[in-house]
């Protein structure tokens, strides 16, 4: 998909002026996080968990060459096939090509971001290949040539009046009067409509939440069964899974599961957690003809051995999108790529260039909260930072904003003009503030800061002045 | 150069090291065939009639619904009476699985069982369970003849046979028992964990039930732990 990060800030103001995004957005917090805090609060061994699954995916990406070697021979043991992506592009021409070759028509998708990170659907219907998005999120945001905003929740965006109007749109053969006021017959009518695809799709592709070195196993987790339909019924299932998605054992899998769910949506386990191994087995009434993996790098096996190889640790729960402030005020889109909020931040300067997505690790307060949530432990504002540094060694910011520090710099390097400047600030920002205790609106360059919230004003005299009142040491 | 000698060849530069080093390699093949179990919650540890009690309070918090059966033989009144209850023909498809196929469904001439994978037109399906699982009230259904994947996925009601003594404290104790069946490092073609009936939150955050898989899924937990 087309970047737009570098529009970062300007669609961050859109999305703050936008009133429906922001009544989407709203359902955000009843949503995840407060079931978030009471799923990891009935389990005692949560943050015990939260540690060993850290130290798993460690392990395993310091052996990663060798864990995918022994995943391979396991799924060509059990008659599947394996097949490496070093860039988007060899993927896209994998899974085309497979399509091709069984003259496939439709074919249906279970949720991935992967296929949305090598934009797979575009690349599928340029060559006759209808992709179908069977995750009901998924489905909707197709209808209206979209992007998911969010890795787990593909339409949190939007509200449920907007997908009726889509519904009535595309849906167009069914009776114009019928009610769609509600979840429930939006529901009910994707479910009649996507069941007809998936008797008709020839083949079915789903992502992976994890990969089993130990038995050659693909991993899906749902809730609504899409990716079940998806890989069960057509005469082939694909698998696109990216190279860090590998896991040694089923044991280990059951560590990551145990924080997936819970850092996820807040359940103690999704509906559906699925075990792939290989093809229709003799004697096996159902199940695909042919089972494909397509391993994909694009990128990650770079990311080792630099400060951002803890990020592969990530396992798409979005908890970090979830509890951040940033996003919650902007959503998903603003971020102009794949991965939005904190884990986007952090992934999309790394998979697409600094230049190109510089933006995404200053759009945070560095309050800490995705990393306080995150199942994987990643060190999330430690690498935004890192992002930070790069972009200022490459010198990619803006130049007000390196004028502007290097004459903090200047006055913070000297103690008796920084002491006199911020004096002088702090009783200027008091009488701004008037009795109200914060300001409305700054002048000039400041403007900015105010334009969507209030300042603060400074209550009494500046720190180093209590410091030296209280007799502490100075200088 | 091939996608996978590239790949490969960059992960090792990347982690520097080369594919030869013999220690790392030790390492892997030790940790893949120790099947080392991590932490697993103490909720699920304790007997049968702990781990029954839990099963069936588990599933029911995620909206399954659950019944104690005395005995297999009675399972056929069980699944009529399900079916009766939701307004629903008299009518289940199951696979072959030989404990489905040895009851006595003649006990109940109203309910017609017709056997094998379903085309997505069965409004009732019955499939028997190769666990449950305490932990989370999950089931574990495995592929194959006995019971096919496409009946834990097409029809709107699911109702799934559990041996009360068949339900494991934990997901490592079925692994356990996979192993068992199926053999070291080797799986059935698929293994579905299904904990409770399907459902989405995806317009407006709003959980509903059914969105693709079965809107309802009906557990016959069958004798004692």
């Amino acid at each position: 998909m087309k970047v737009t990060s570098p529009a970062f800030k300007a669609n961050a103001r859109e999305a703050l002026a936008d009133k429906t995004l922001q009544k989407a957005l709203g359902n955000v917090e009843s949503g995840f996080i407060t079931k978030r805090a009471a799923a990891a609060a009935a389990l005692p061994e949560f943050e015990a968990l939260r540690d060993a699954a850290r130290d798993l995916k460690t392990h395993v990406l310091r052996h990663l060459d060798l864990y995918l070697e022994a995943y391979e021979a396991k799924v060509v043991a059990s008659g599947g096939q394996v097949h490496w992506a070093a860039t988007a592009e060899d993927a896209r021409r994998i899974v085309a090509g497979i399509c091709k070759r069984l003259g496939a028509k439709t074919v249906t998708k279970g949720k991935s971001m992967i296929t949305e990170e090598i934009a797979l659907n575009d690349h599928l219907e340029a060559e006759g290949i209808r992709p179908v998005e069977t995750d009901l999120g998924e489905y909707i945001i197709q209808l209206r040539g979209e992007h998911p905003s969010h890795i787990i929740a593909p339409a949190v965006h939007l509200t449920k009046e907007q997908v009726a109007g889509d519904f009535r749109r595309v849906h167009s053969h069914l009776e114009p009067g019928r009610d769609l006021s509600e979840p429930v017959t939006l529901l009910t009518e994707a479910r009649t409509v996507l069941r007809e695809e998936f008797l008709l799709a020839d083949v079915g592709i789903t992502g992976a939440n994890f990969l089993v070195a130990e038995t050659g196993t693909s991993i899906i987790v749902t809730n609504e069964g899409n990716g079940d339909l998806t890989q069960t019924l057509p005469k082939a299932h694909i698998v696109l899974a990216s190279i860090e998605k590998i896991v040694p054992t089923l044991e280990d899998v059951d560590t990551l599961l145990r924080v997936l769910a819970r850092s996820a949506t807040g359940q103690e386990m999704s509906v559906y957690t699925t075990f792939s191994t290989g093809p229709r087995r003799d004697g096996d009434p159902d199940g695909p003809g042919e089972y494909h993996v397509v391993l994909l790098d694009n990128g990650r096996s770079k990311m080792l051995g630099t400060e951002f190889e803890e990020m592969l640790r990530c396992i798409r729960c979005g908890a970090c999108m979830n509890h951040c402030p940033v996003y919650q005020q902007i959503g998903g889109h603003a971020y102009g790529w794949v991965y939005p909020g904190p884990m986007g931040a952090v992934l999309t300067p790394t998979l697409v260039g600094v230049d190109q997505a510089g933006h995404l690790p200053n759009a945070s307060t560095f309050c800490g909260r995705c990393e306080s949530v995150c199942p994987m432990r990643i060190p999330l504002p430690e690498m935004m930072r890192a992002w930070r540094t790069r972009e200022w060694e490459r010198a990619l910011n803006p130049a007000a904003l390196r004028s502007g520090l290097g004459a903090w710099a200047f006055v913070a390097a000297r103690p008796g003009l920084y002491r006199l400047a911020t004096r002088l600030a702090s009783l200027a920002l008091r009488v701004m503030g008037g009795g109200k205790g914060r300001i409305g609106r700054l002048p000039l360059f400041a403007a900015g800061w105010t334009a969507n919230r209030d300042m603060p004003a400074p209550e009494g005299a500046t720190f180093m002045d209590q410091w030296k009142a209280r007799g502490g040491r100075t200088g | 150069m091939s996608g996978r000698d590239a790949i490969l060849a960059e992960i090792r530069r990347s982690l520097a090291t080369g594919p030869g080093d013999e220690t790392r390699r030790a390492t892997v093949a030790a940790r893949l065939a120790a099947r080392a179990p991590g932490i697993v919650p103490q909720r699920g540890q304790g007997d049968g009639a702990h781990r029954l009690a839990l099963f069936l309070e588990m599933a029911e918090k995620v909206s399954a619904t659950t019944e104690r059966v005395a005995a297999m033989e009675d399972v056929p009144t069980a699944v009529a009476r399900h079916l009766r209850s939701k307004n629903l023909p008299q009518a289940i498809r199951r696979g072959e699985d030989a404990r489905l196929a040895a009851l006595p469904f003649a006990r109940e001439p109203q309910l017609t069982v017709t056997v094998g994978p379903s085309d997505g037109h069965d409004l009732a399906g019955l499939s028997h369970a190769f666990a449950g699982v305490a932990e989370t009230g999950t089931v574990v259904l495995v592929s194959g003849a006995d019971n096919p994947t496409t009946l834990n996925f097409l029809p709107e009601h699911h109702l799934v046979v559990v041996r009360a003594s068949e339900i494991a404290g934990d997901y490592e104790a079925v692994w356990g028992r996979v192993r068992e069946r199926f053999g070291p490092g080797e799986m059935p073609r698929a293994i579905n964990w299904i904990t409770g009936p399907s459902r989405s939150g995806d317009i407006e955050q709003t959980i509903l039930l059914g969105a693709h898989g079965p809107r309802a899924l009906h557990l016959l937990v069958v004798g004692e732990p």
